[in-house]
């Protein structure tokens, strides 16, 4: 039974936790609140009490249990070994069963499903989103402000929208001559409306070492929003649409370059789908050949380092918390950050440590998450470094957010940009 | 139920959004780390930010006669924080602010919300050393720790809490504030209070700042492992190397139950047929620990250690350290339920203790791994279990009352850091009598005569 079907799906899990708190040690919220509601301990116990049915789901406990960035810090912190992951999954979609799910959250994964229209309002936004988000002045990146407040605050600092998405701009087949491989790109919401210079970049280092790149134009979102909310339904209903977009144009790999579509592909989609008839065995074989850029350049097909030029960058780089704990990639990204010539790696204070974006959770608890955030800038002021590398566009927009109202000089970058910065240096330098 | 003035009066002092009344936040207190215990939600939760609002609360829950639950993280066990007859939970963690670092009278004064770990960063930056390291360090605070007078790995060189203890401010049972002890290595002013109410579980009184007594730290350190295929040599090893004056920072003991679970876990290279292993850990300055740390080597084998393995630098130091901070998770994973005890016995009698733990175990047919800090005679059997399994769960009362009853005929004690709580308070008179639990209660009914602070905890109320 899948956490996402049954809150006594994760009976045995909660029988797990002996209480003794350790995860107050690595909880970003914890940290910030003290408040024991805050901590896996105390959601693991208000899901014990709604079992043992001494307390009830209520509006109250679905607020409560939104308290998580499902940042896994304390998976990893767990002497018990206790999956809070996966509790706090099915505690969310329990109280979707029962409570419905919150009708701005309701309007957005709805929208998120109906993929041409989402399309089309995005690109629509594009034109429009100067009526609500006022554009700063910055040196490389396109970056605004909410230019009034519609209860996330003006603070937040927001990527403009690309004029263009980056699936119409690109083609579907970016052939290469004489491919060693053909890849299929994923290239999610953010990479797509937002980070198209994250996207560009995966294609043209994937090109530049000899591989054919698809990219599906039926793809759509990854489900994660909906998923780790709760919606379990719209979430089966992107993993299915994602499923038979791939499916179609086939490939050798897939790759990501962002933590939560790496996710998806690698469990999610297995597990929301593991009692589908038709999809399931599609599902595992997908997750089987999906990879995240910075682990597909070093583990299978090693990035070429002769014409490589150099890149004067002091860099640190920040952990995707699905990328490092969830999926185990954490060496890969500075293996490549090293190899470049130029970059000088400094390492930050606890770059593990989540950065408060954890998708809407930053919209339902702004201060919450500008708080932790604050923590993860004040670690990056202290390398003294010019740019932050990390490995997944919604990080990218926390910590870009937080340098700008910090006031930090320091570019904000996805690992594999700083790589295609570095083939560039080597072009232009043999010429 | 709460009456709603009292609530009222509370959010007058401490703000709204420091006074939690939702089922939903309740429900997060009615617990701490000690397994198989029954909980109970309190009526409200205030977070203080002052002793002067500390001395408000307890004013107010004295009108109205409303027991008070001082709470720090939450984590020990022996059920010292549970609301065990509703109420107020105090929670401390927004008194967390390290005031002062004196380092000319090497002391450091601290609020009770600080994380004992976060005091000992800040230590370590001035060289120095906050010497009692219980396992939760990471997590617990330090006005739970001097409430429950926690020890840890360092105790047979270092001592515990209490030898840390230097001063401290308390808001007492009717609502005044009172300073006892200070920064002076000597102070016979007065009754020792300080002493009094470390460890005193919070039924005493409050405490809002504490002036701790911090150390130099060693330079150096040097860890040996010794195997045993045999109990009582292992025992012998342990007098041998004090009988030598050689008083180790740290020496743990694993039995075989903790050594199979421990060694699949993590793969530390442990004999699986061992009976023992004894873990030493030796510091001070380098020609100290060298001269020591051979002599301990010596003594392991001339004491009939198996093996013996001594960690050439930190890697070495980290793997052998690697199966003994294993041991807890190791055993955590095996059952749902772990219940840890602390029975405390003279370091001379722990081969025995360890024997009786072991006919306990058959006796009741429980899987019961010890584990613990044997210089200092501080074991921790722990027992495997189900809470679930109502049968299973009544054998481990028994097995527990027997593990009791063995410490104190070795001339031990019920408890040597977990605390007395509810959880052991009925064994009381086994260790010092009836007169002896008269005497803790005239204690109590002098300091907090209404029984307001953390009631039903050690002491009970005819």
């Amino acid at each position: 039974m899948s956490v996402y079907d049954s809150l006594d799906s994760i009976n045995e899990e909660l029988h797990k936790c002996m209480k003794c708190g350790n995860c107050q040690a690595v909880c970003p919220i914890y940290k910030e609140t003290r408040q024991e509601v805050g901590v896996a301990r105390g959601k693991i116990s208000l899901a014990e009490f709604i079992l043992s049915g001494e307390a009830e789901m209520t509006e109250g406990m679905a607020e409560r249990f939104s308290l998580c960035t499902t940042c896994m810090a304390c998976n990893q912190n767990c002497p018990c070994g206790v999956r809070f992951d996966k509790i706090i999954l099915a505690a969310r979609a329990e109280a979707v069963r029962k409570k419905g799910l919150h009708p701005v959250k309701k309007i957005a994964f709805t929208a998120l499903k109906m993929q041409r229209l989402f399309d089309f309002g995005m690109k629509t936004g594009s034109v429009f989103q100067g009526v609500a988000l006022k554009h700063l002045p910055h040196k490389s990146d396109r970056l605004a402000r909410m230019r009034f407040d519609i209860g996330i605050g003006t603070e937040k600092v927001f990527p403009m929208l690309a004029k263009r998405p980056l699936r119409s701009e690109l083609p579907e087949v970016v052939k290469v001559k004489n491919p060693k491989m053909r890849v299929a790109f994923f290239t999610g919401c953010m990479i797509n409306y937002f980070y198209t210079d994250i996207g560009k970049a995966v294609v043209e280092v994937l090109t530049e070492n000899n591989i054919e790149v698809v990219i599906p134009r039926g793809q759509g979102c990854c489900g994660i929003p909906a998923s780790v909310n709760g919606d379990t339904v719209s979430a089966r209903a992107l993993a299915r649409r994602n499923l038979r977009a791939f499916e179609r144009l086939g490939a050798d790999a897939l790759v990501v370059a962002c933590s939560s579509g790496g996710t998806a592909w690698k469990h999610v989609f297995m597990e929301l789908l593991e009692n589908d008839p038709e999809f399931s065995a599609l599902a595992k074989k997908w997750s089987e050949k999906s990879y995240d850029i910075s682990e597909f350049l070093i583990h299978k097909v090693p990035f070429k380092k002769e014409g490589l030029g150099r890149v004067d960058r002091k860099v640190t780089y920040h952990d995707p918390c699905h990328l490092n704990r969830g999926q185990g990639i954490n060496k890969e990204p500075r293996e490549i950050l090293k190899s470049i010539p130029g970059v000088e790696l400094i390492e930050m204070k606890e770059p593990g440590r989540c950065c408060g974006m954890a998708g809407s959770f930053s919209l339902v608890h702004p201060d919450l998450s500008v708080k932790i955030s604050d923590r993860k800038i004040a670690d990056i002021s202290q390398t003294q470094t010019n740019t932050v590398a990390t490995g997944c566009p919604a990080c990218r927009l926390q910590l870009q957010s937080g340098v700008e109202n910090a006031g930090i000089q320091e570019q904000v970058m996805h690992t594999v940009q700083i790589l295609a910065e570095s083939y560039r240096a080597g072009k232009k330098g043999s010429k | 139920m709460l009456a709603r003035e009292v609530v009222e009066e509370l959010v007058q002092v401490l703000g709204r959004e420091n006074v939690l009344t939702e089922q939903e936040d309740l429900l997060t207190y009615a617990y701490d780390a000690t397994a198989a215990l029954k909980h109970q939600k309190p009526d409200v939760v205030v977070s203080p930010i002052s002793t002067e609002q500390v001395a408000e609360v307890v004013k107010i829950a004295q009108r109205h006669q409303v027991p008070i639950y001082p709470r720090g993280s939450g984590t020990n066990l022996s059920g010292g924080t549970v609301p065990i007859q509703g109420g107020i939970v105090l929670s401390m963690l927004n008194l967390n602010k390290i005031l002062e670092f004196d380092q000319d009278n090497l002391t450091a004064t601290v609020q009770p919300g600080v994380i004992i770990q976060t005091l000992n960063d800040e230590a370590a930056k001035h060289g120095l050393i906050y010497p009692p390291d219980p396992g939760t360090v990471t997590t617990a605070t330090m006005g739970g720790s001097v409430s429950e007078c926690s020890g840890g790995l360092r105790g047979l060189k270092y001592g515990v809490t209490k030898h840390y203890i230097m001063g401290l401010t308390i808001v007492l049972a009717n609502g005044k504030v009172i300073r006892w002890g200070g920064k002076t290595v000597k102070n016979v002013t007065g009754y020792d209070l300080v002493a009094l109410f470390t460890g005193a579980e919070g039924t005493l009184g409050i405490i809002t700042e504490m002036i701790v007594k911090l150390i130099p730290a060693p330079e150096t350190r040097k860890s040996v492992l010794g195997v045993f295929d045999n109990l009582d040599k292992a025992g012998n090893a342990i007098a041998a190397i004090i009988r030598n004056k050689i008083i180790p920072a740290t020496l743990e003991i694993m039995d075989n139950v903790t050594i199979q679970t421990v060694e699949h876990f993590v793969h530390a290279g442990l004999p699986l047929t061992a009976e023992a292993v004894l873990l030493c850990e030796v510091d001070g300055y380098k020609e100290v620990v060298e001269r020591e740390s051979v002599l301990v080597e010596r003594i392991l084998k001339e004491e009939g250690a198996v093996e013996v393995k001594v960690a050439k630098n930190d890697q070495e130091r980290d793997l052998l350290w690697l199966a003994r901070r294993s041991a807890l998770p190791a055993l955590a994973q095996k059952r749902p339920t772990t219940v840890l005890e602390d029975a405390t016995v003279p370091r001379s009698k722990i081969p025995e203790m360890l024997k009786i733990v072991r006919k306990v175990a058959d006796k009741y047919n429980l899987q019961i791994a010890t584990f613990g800090h044997a210089g200092d005679g501080n074991l921790h059997p722990t027992i495997l279990t189900d809470v679930r399994d109502e049968d299973e769960m009544k054998r481990v009362h028994l097995a527990v009352d027997e593990i009791f009853h063995g410490a104190i005929a070795l001339g031990g004690t019920l408890s040597g850091e977990h605390g007395i709580g509810v959880a052991k308070m009925d064994f009381l008179s086994l260790e010092f009598g009836e007169a002896g639990v008269e005497a803790l209660k005239a204690l109590k009914e002098a300091l907090d005569p209404n029984y307001m602070l953390n009631p039903g905890k050690i002491v009970r109320r005819d």
